[in-house]
């Protein structure tokens, strides 16, 4: 089956801390760069989709963004579903050219939630999805709920967390084969081990970074696609999951909605997971990804740790996995983040991933989460 | 700079008997009278069937720990002198669910599937749920 709708351009802007950054300055950097790569003029983009910013916070970023960037398409709109919501922007952009509404879809995100905000303001304003009767008032943050999740689900299956941290190592040695990354230091997992605690079991380098940056699609219909110039990417399969949003209301600790929205995804590209060439999985935090490579079917239960320790998220491993070393280690920018992952999946698609390259890469998953693995989205990507 | 105050429970007209128990020292929870689903939460209709005649409950506080964790980095600076705190999620007996702290006994072998006593602690003149005490190993 086919979805009928083609990433036709992709950019990410630097990433990291960039003083003088803005929000809308970033979305409009990554915008023309996504454009120029199509190799389209504003005027061809009909469709633009947002999502949602810490640093300059809007009830209508989309319309805000239009108005900055000058451009007045005929559907604009944003979307906001947490680390989910980039997944979900491509699908719904897919489903706007297929349908014919639209022929070029603008997908942009971007935050300069490093140097916009001070480490403790993003933490706090991440506190706010937590419950604001049965979760806040006991002082949960982001990375308490997912150590939430972490403590239950290494109880259940025997995980450990020199398992957790080996997935975290293996990112940073992703990034230090990517230029533009923020962080690039090689990792050991005892340094993984030795950094401050968090929210047990979660330390420092278990979570996720934030970084000041911003990233766009161009999603194009299958006839439009054909006035583009680079290589066009098909979405071959998508799908969504959504169980609950606060942990506290979750039917599950270690089941959640990657399980469904992989398996739509997979259903609707006609593949299996065993046929995917490289990954770029949502890792908010080292359990956040291996809870999905678990759910979704990649490795067996209390496997993935393990997997990532003999080097099989790595390159020439069994799953190359964030490629690019994910939110862990090549940044981590509110919607920007889960947008990073699809880039970089298209640059493997097309062969432009430099060092980090997976030979003849020609299937790709691209997977978001949002909230506390409540909201997920999947995508199947082709060359 | 401005302090951001405790995020204190702000009852609604749904919850409102949830906190008014609290404040009494009763742990309360909702049964669907129509079809009677215990919600793990409160709400204003049933999470299952929809109905809207919602009975409120008292509970025996017991409960077993569905997970936990210690906070060494709080979210907010009103929670800056509390760390490390513990956080636990405990599925009570009745089929409801409490996220809480656990007071300075209630740590004491405080594991998943522990069995724990729920009772309330005061935060800034608000009653809340709080671990009260580990009433026995995991089965």
């Amino acid at each position: 089956m086919s979805m009928s709708a083609f990433i036709t351009g992709a950019y990410d802007t630097a990433v990291g801390e960039l003083p003088g950054s803005s929000c809308m300055a970033l979305h409009a950097e990554a915008a023309m760069g996504a454009v120029a790569d199509a190799g389209l003029k504003l005027s061809d983009i009909d469709g633009v989709l947002c999502a949602y910013s810490f640093t300059e916070p809007h009830l209508m970023l989309a319309s805000v963004f239009c108005e900055y960037l000058g451009i007045h398409p005929a559907t604009c709109l944003a979307i906001q579903a947490g680390g989910a919501s980039a997944c979900i922007m491509v699908m719904q952009a897919a489903a706007l050219v297929a349908s014919g509404q639209c022929q070029h879809v603008l997908v942009v995100t971007g935050d300069n939630r490093l140097t916009g905000l001070s480490r403790d303001g993003a933490v706090a304003a991440l506190s706010e999805v937590g419950h604001p009767q049965f979760e806040r008032p006991f002082g949960i943050s982001v990375p308490a709920s997912y150590a939430l999740v972490a403590k239950h689900y290494m109880h259940q299956y025997g995980v450990t967390s020199e398992q957790l941290a080996a997935i975290a190592v293996e990112h940073r040695r992703h990034a230090g084969r990517h230029p533009k990354a923020h962080k690039r230091d090689p990792i050991t997992v005892d340094q993984v081990l030795n950094s401050k605690m968090i929210a047990d079991p979660l330390h420092m380098l278990d979570c996720c970074l934030i970084s000041d940056g911003g990233a766009a699609l161009v999603v194009s219909s299958r006839a439009a696609a054909r006035d583009t110039k680079g290589k066009a990417i098909e979405i071959l399969g998508a799908g969504q999951g959504h169980t609950h949003e606060h942990i506290v209301a979750a039917p599950s600790l270690v089941d959640f909605g990657c399980k469904t929205s992989s398996a739509m995804a997979f259903v609707r590209a006609g593949v299996t997971p065993g046929d995917i060439d490289v990954a770029q999985i949502y890792d908010s935090f080292t359990i956040t990804l291996a809870v999905e490579l678990e759910s979704i079917g990649f490795f067996e239960r209390g496997q993935a740790g393990i997997a990532a320790a003999a080097g099989e998220l790595g390159l020439g491993g069994k799953l190359p996995c964030n490629t690019h070393g994910g939110l862990m280690s090549y940044a981590h920018s509110g919607a920007a983040g889960g947008m990073f992952h699809a880039v970089e999946a298209v640059h493997q698609l097309r062969g432009n991933a430099d060092a980090r390259q997976v030979q003849n890469a020609k299937l790709a998953f691209v997977h978001g989460d949002g909230g506390i693995l409540s909201a997920h989205c999947s995508l199947v990507l082709g060359a | 700079m401005t302090t951001v105050p405790y995020p204190l429970p702000r009852p609604n007209a749904q919850t409102q008997p949830y906190w008014e128990g609290a404040a009494a020292g009763e742990l309360r929870y909702q049964r669907c009278a129509v079809c009677g689903h215990v919600q793990l939460i409160p709400r204003s209709l049933c999470e299952h069937c929809h109905g809207r005649r919602l009975d409120w409950q008292a509970s025996e506080r017991t409960g077993t720990v569905l997970t936990f964790t210690t906070v060494y980095r709080a979210p907010l600076p009103v929670f800056k002198d509390m760390v490390p705190y513990v956080i636990a999620i405990v599925d009570m007996d009745e089929g409801f669910r409490v996220m809480a702290n656990a007071k300075a006994q209630g740590r004491e072998g405080l594991e998943i599937g522990a069995r724990v006593r729920i009772g309330f602690q005061e935060v800034h003149g608000m009653a809340l749920p709080a671990v009260d005490a580990v009433l026995g190993a995991a089965a």
